[in-house]
């Protein structure tokens, strides 16, 4: 038979009779006759695993991956160590389902336990859940977690990616919530202008560590406000930034989330991701989706079990903090292996290095004349710079060298550097900007 | 087990990057991370060790039947995971200019005319990362369609007492009021509860069909023309896709918008709960509301359920899956899988009552009630007894309308030799459960941990690792 069917025709057959029916096409007699296909779908027909192979080894070759990568703008190319792919690959992780039958599942149970454990220590906060789709989801969750009868109004700053704030007002509108966005000034949340949209009806205030520009926020600052007025603080985080920056837990966030693909996963075209989601302990109980706790067994050993389901879709329906069922488990297992493989000293070094590099390229820029980096100083390892040139001549060189350059924004294009990028490097696309700028100006 | 941070040493650790090469930068005092980073300290060695015992600890679709009902746990294919591992695609920002994604674009549109194809449907989203995103991200469209059109007192979404719990949380979090309808004796949709239910307010209704307890509900052309002739939409949810596939489309029995996971019909592996992917298809009304992608340029796109385009690798996965199989396959697919569960319920029903009809299509659901009552075995105590056998337990206890529950879903990539062996395991344990009932009760015997105390864990929730 092939294609992943084991029965031979005779077995089929064999099946039948012993159902009692006459063929495979009587067990469809449900399907009304005027919709049951008599034709087979307009689709090619079954190919060999080989054609499948050169079909799809064919699409591969038609994308252009790039030997240097200065552009992040929500997705970065850090270093993958050779364990995490071998190990997130291995089939019993790879093929099991959502571990609801914890007698044969501690291993999976486990994984997400120390994962859990994992993204508490990085951003200080009491509870973490087992994963959620992608960084914007889980914004989009957090803010629901906030919502109350009273307080229904969310608030985030305009320094946010912009899949961030277009998530997060599609669940509002699906809520039939209001979303207001705080200006920036800048590249910073505007302080002022926040204290002035505290009305009493705001539930939460999301703000992302370092912003959209690579800027950190006075994220402690911003939190004292949005608790004075009687709101819910939530931190965007960049987990790698974690190792060296002040935790969310520190600056006093109510509830931690964001990106996790550079924790270990490839750029992959967008995806899987990985959201990641820590609370205060008082959240815990609005969390949504798979959680895993301790207990023990009926022998007294300890053992692993999806807990706190009461929250859950499949417990409590229209009532459920969310609708959450599949999430993204073999993505939080890579985060896990990532992070253990790095250790601290490791992932702190991923972050100084990202950010070392990011810091030289930007002194590299602003000795060409008419390139000003913009903002701040104090940025992670993505920072906008203006150009004397239109940002697409300056990609278009980069291209012709194998270079993705950055991100272009209205203020001309929003660099990244990462740990990956050697000085060697960063010197040749600094070289080529140079020209670029030059011979056009 | 140890956990991974009991095996940490202080001054262990993995070579990874090389000696910085520009001078270092540091973060101001103000900004620095005060609180210790206490992640753990391995060699290779420890790290590579401890999750190998973990997966062993672990039971995928390779370690043995995994009849999981509602979840479709057919094999999945090496050549998809390595297809998807070309680094071709996982070396591809998100943000490339178009003309270097043309492979992406490609994969991307030949699956959109796979599935379009497949469900009877104009276009579709990829963006929805799961089976339950897909519900919330349709819902929005419905939502959207009406508002539009300047009806907007339409909140409320029917829904059957047997559906699946994502599909009224997903109406919830779309701002609709749940309407639940009782289904009717044959496990169906009642049509007088349903023509009793619709009005000025209905904005659609969820349905799958199949539904949950395995029975295609012939009424169907009747139950979507009652919504569509109310005013409202039909939103299919796609989980139970691989019993119909290529032999009927949910087009064509009057669904506007439909969800798939990828990762149960399509044969992408669930990774122990995702990633997945949840692609929505829709008929041309409800085309303009699809969401877009802030950052990639959409000009000021209406929705967006996620980052960037959904779960890129996932679909292609399947992509190369459906290629594989092709018009024919598809449909031999889903033959071979609605034969494997007719067999295999063929094979138990005269001990374990099925909850309803006499067919089935992908799936079952026997009821245990009567061997509870009679020998005080539960649908629990048979399903961990399972364990013991090497195969993974049925779905327990759902739909919520059959008592005693137990949903068996072979699919169609389990051979006639692994049915036999799994109907004769539950004959033999419906004879255990009248000779030795305690031992069912004290199931599994042998596996990695005896039954864990859940209600403890709820009480005094231990989420992470307490040092
Ligand atoms: C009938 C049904 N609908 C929806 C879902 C949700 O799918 P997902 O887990 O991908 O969110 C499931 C998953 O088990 C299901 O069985």
């Amino acid at each position: 038979m092939g294609h992943y069917i084991p029965s031979t025709r005779e077995e089929q057959q064999q099946m039948l009779d012993s159902i009692g029916a006459q063929s495979v096409a009587a067990l469809f007699a449900d399907v009304p006759a005027s919709v049951l296909r008599t034709e087979p779908l307009d689709l090619p027909a079954g190919k060999s695993e080989l054609e499948v192979r050169q079909a799809i080894t064919e699409m591969a070759g038609e994308n252009k991956v790039y030997g240097t990568i200065l552009r992040g703008a929500g997705a970065y190319q850090h270093y993958i160590p050779s364990i995490v792919t071998y190990i997130t690959a291995k089939e019993e992780f790879v093929t099991s389902y959502t571990p609801y039958q914890a007698e044969l599942s501690q291993g999976i149970l486990q994984s997400i336990f120390e994962y859990q454990t994992m993204i508490c220590d990085l951003t200080g906060m009491d509870e973490s859940n087992a994963s959620l789709y992608d960084g914007a989801t889980a914004a989009a969750e957090a803010v629901a977690m906030c919502r109350d009868r009273k307080r229904t109004v969310a608030l985030v700053s305009a320094t946010t990616h912009p899949d961030v704030i277009n998530t997060i007002r599609t669940y509002c509108y699906g809520a039939g919530h209001e979303l207001r966005i705080v200006p920036q000034q800048n590249g910073q949340t505007d302080l002022a202008a926040l204290q002035e949209a505290l009305t009493d009806d705001v539930c939460c205030f999301y703000v992302q560590q370092p912003n959209f520009y690579g800027q950190f926020e006075d994220c402690q600052a911003l939190g004292e406000v949005v608790h004075q007025a009687g709101a819910k603080y939530i931190m965007g985080c960049n987990p790698i930034a974690l190792a060296i920056m002040k935790t969310p837990a520190a600056c006093g966030a109510d509830v931690a989330v964001g990106e996790g693909q550079p924790l270990g996963m490839p750029l992959a075209y967008g995806g899987p991701y990985l959201g990641f989601m820590a609370a205060s302990a008082a959240m815990v109980r609005k969390l949504p989706g798979r959680i895993v706790g301790e207990t023990v067994d009926a022998d007294g050993q300890r053992a692993y079990v999806l807990t706190l389901q009461a929250r859950e879709q499949h417990i409590r329906r229209e009532k459920a903090s969310s609708n959450v069922c599949s999430n993204q488990a073999l993505c939080a297992l890579t985060a896990a292996v990532y992070m253990s493989t790095m250790g601290p000293e490791g992932l702190k070094q991923a972050a100084v290095q990202s950010m070392s590099k990011a810091h030289y390229f930007a002194r590299r820029l602003a000795e060409i004349p008419g390139v000003q980096v913009q903002f701040g100083d104090q940025w992670f390892h993505e920072f906008v710079t203006t150009l004397p040139v239109s940002a697409e001549a300056v990609l278009h060189a980069l291209d012709a060298a194998d270079i993705l350059g950055g991100y272009p924004v209205e203020q001309g294009i929003l660099w990244c550097v990462t740990e990956v990028v050697s000085k060697a490097q960063l010197d040749q696309a600094a070289a080529i900007i140079g020209e670029v700028c030059a011979s056009c100006s | 087990m140890q956990l991974i941070f009991e095996k940490s040493r202080p001054g262990r650790g993995c070579t990874i990057l090389p000696v910085c090469d520009v001078p270092e930068v540091q973060l101001p005092e103000q900004l620095k991370r005060e609180q210790p980073l206490p992640l753990p300290e391995l060699s290779e060695t420890d790290i590579s060790r401890h999750y190998t015992a973990l997966a062993k600890r672990a039971h995928g679709v390779n370690d043995g039947f995994y009849p999981l009902g509602s979840c479709t746990m057919k094999y999945n294919p090496r050549i998809d995971e390595e297809m998807a591992a070309l680094p071709g695609f996982t070396g591809v920002h998100p943000l490339q200019p178009a003309a270097t994604v043309q492979g992406c674009q490609k994969v991307l549109d030949t699956a959109k005319a796979y599935l379009c194809e497949a469900t009877g449907m104009d276009d579709i989203t990829f963006q929805p990362a799961a089976g339950a995103h897909g519900e919330f991200t349709g819902l929005l469209l419905i939502k959207a369609y009406h508002e539009a059109r300047g009806d907007l007192h339409r909140n409320k979404i029917i829904i059957p007492d047997a559906a699946h719990g994502t599909n009224p949380a997903s109406a919830v979090m779309a701002g609709f009021t749940v309407v639940t309808i009782p289904s009717n004796a044959d496990g169906c949709v009642d049509l007088d509860a349903l023509r009793a239910s619709v009005g000025e307010d209905t904005a659609g209704l969820m349905l799958t069909n199949p539904n949950t307890v395995g029975i295609f509900d012939s009424n169907i052309l009747e139950i979507t023309d009652i919504i569509h002739r109310a005013g409202g939409l039909n939103y299919y949810d796609g989980a139970n896709f691989n019993a119909i596939m290529g032999v009927v489309r949910p087009g064509d029995m009057g669904f506007d918008v439909v969800h798939l996971n990828l990762h149960k019909t399509f044969a992408t592996p669930h990774g122990g709960g995702g990633p997945g992917s949840g692609p929505v298809a829709c008929k041309e009304i409800l085309r303009p509301y699809l969401p877009g992608c802030a950052v990639a340029g959409d000009s000021a796109p209406k929705l967006q359920v996620k980052g960037f385009y959904g779960n890129f690798l996932v679909v292609l996965k399947a992509l190369t899956y459906m290629m594989t199989l092709g018009a024919e396959g598809i449909r031999e697919a889903c033959e071979g899988a609605v034969l494997n569960a007719n067999y295999m319920m063929s094979g138990l029903r005269d001990l374990y009552p099925v909850a309803y009809g006499q067919r089935c299509m992908h799936e079952f659901v026997l009821s245990l009630e009567q061997l509870k009552k009679e020998t005080g075995v539960s649908a629990l105590d048979v399903a961990k007894s399972l364990i013991d056998y090497g195969m993974h337990p049925p779905t327990m206890y759902f739909p919520l309308i059959v008592h005693e529950a137990l949903m068996f879903e072979p699919t169609e990539t389990e051979s006639k030799e692994t049915l036999d062996e799994a109907i004769a395991v539950l004959r033999a344990l419906y004879e255990l459960a009248y000779s030795d009932a305690e031992q069912m009760h004290q199931a599994p015997h042998h596996a990695q941990i005896k039954r864990p105390d859940e209600v403890q864990a709820a009480r005094h929730p231990v989420l992470r690792y307490q040092r």
